[in-house]
């Protein structure tokens, strides 16, 4: 795009809706700026090393047997069912900040993952997820020969 | 706390602690039953070694240590929460029976048990016919 010569070859309406799209993109950027939507529901760390990464995210309290972890391609689903809700009949909340709602997130992975390999462990509210890196995938040192 | 605010929320005291992490807010839900009342905090990274719950006069302090998360041979590259300790207190009514607090922590989450004295349990009463 900043090439000269073909940015010369361009009008400047054929760029308008790509304008456009970059507008729209900043604005919604901006639009929630310090706090976080539904979709952002867990919060994740992502940790790397040369050929695997984890996925680190906290979910107190969840039946670990109702997360769903799946890879489809490059994207990794984290989906779960609510908490049961503890009250019965006639008992009243004084408060209520606890997230008990049901949640979906999708991340983009960097690399294809060797899905056979896929590790998650669940302790202590901490949900841990290993993605190993598909061994084909890795890059390869290629020699150089004198 | 409204429905949108998904992050934790991060304690700001008056006074600081000794210990150099930062501190955050659990989220409770509160509840009353007949017998007791009920608090459960949402602690991720305690377990029932590193969580503390304190009775002094009339404030339940509930506190929470944990370590900082870091994996030894992974470099963090993204994050959107910050590991920390957590802490809250409470100003209890005096109707609470104090020998009977119990306190069970699973999966992150603490769960009190705040059981009602017996001289605050509601008592029917019946009416006669005149």
């Amino acid at each position: 795009m900043f090439n000269p010569s073909l940015w010369r070859m361009k009008k400047f309406a054929d760029s308008v809706p790509e304008m456009m799209n970059l507008q729209r993109e900043i604005n919604r950027l901006f639009s929630n700026v310090g706090q976080g939507t539904a979709l952002d529901y867990p919060a994740i760390n992502v940790w790397e090393k040369d050929d695997s990464i984890i996925l680190t995210t906290e979910l107190p309290g969840m039946d670990p047997g109702k997360i769903d972890i799946s890879v489809t391609g490059t994207t990794l689903t984290l989906s779960g069912t609510s908490k049961a809700d503890p009250i019965k009949e006639g008992e009243t909340y004084l408060r209520q900040e606890r997230e008990l709602g049901n949640f979906q997130r999708n991340f983009q992975l960097p690399f294809h993952v060797d899905s056979k390999k896929i590790e998650a462990r669940y302790e202590k509210g901490i949900l841990h997820i290993t993605l190993p890196r598909f061994k084909e995938d890795l890059p390869k040192k290629i020699k150089i020969n004198s | 706390m409204s429905e949108k605010d998904l992050q934790k929320t991060q304690n700001t005291t008056a006074t600081e602690r000794i210990r150099n992490v930062k501190t955050f807010v659990p989220r409770v839900d509160i509840y009353e039953t007949r017998e007791a009342l009920i608090l459960i905090a949402d602690m991720p990274g305690v377990d029932d070694k590193t969580v503390d719950v304190e009775l002094e006069k009339n404030i339940l302090t509930i506190s929470g240590r944990v370590e900082d998360g870091k994996l030894m041979d992974h470099t963090l590259v993204f994050s959107e929460y910050e590991v920390g300790d957590y802490e809250r207190a409470f100003t209890l009514s005096d109707e609470i029976d104090r020998e009977k607090i119990k306190a069970t922590v699973k999966q992150g989450v603490l769960r009190l048990e705040l059981p009602k004295a017996e001289k605050v349990k509601p008592k029917k009463i019946t009416i006669n016919a005149a």
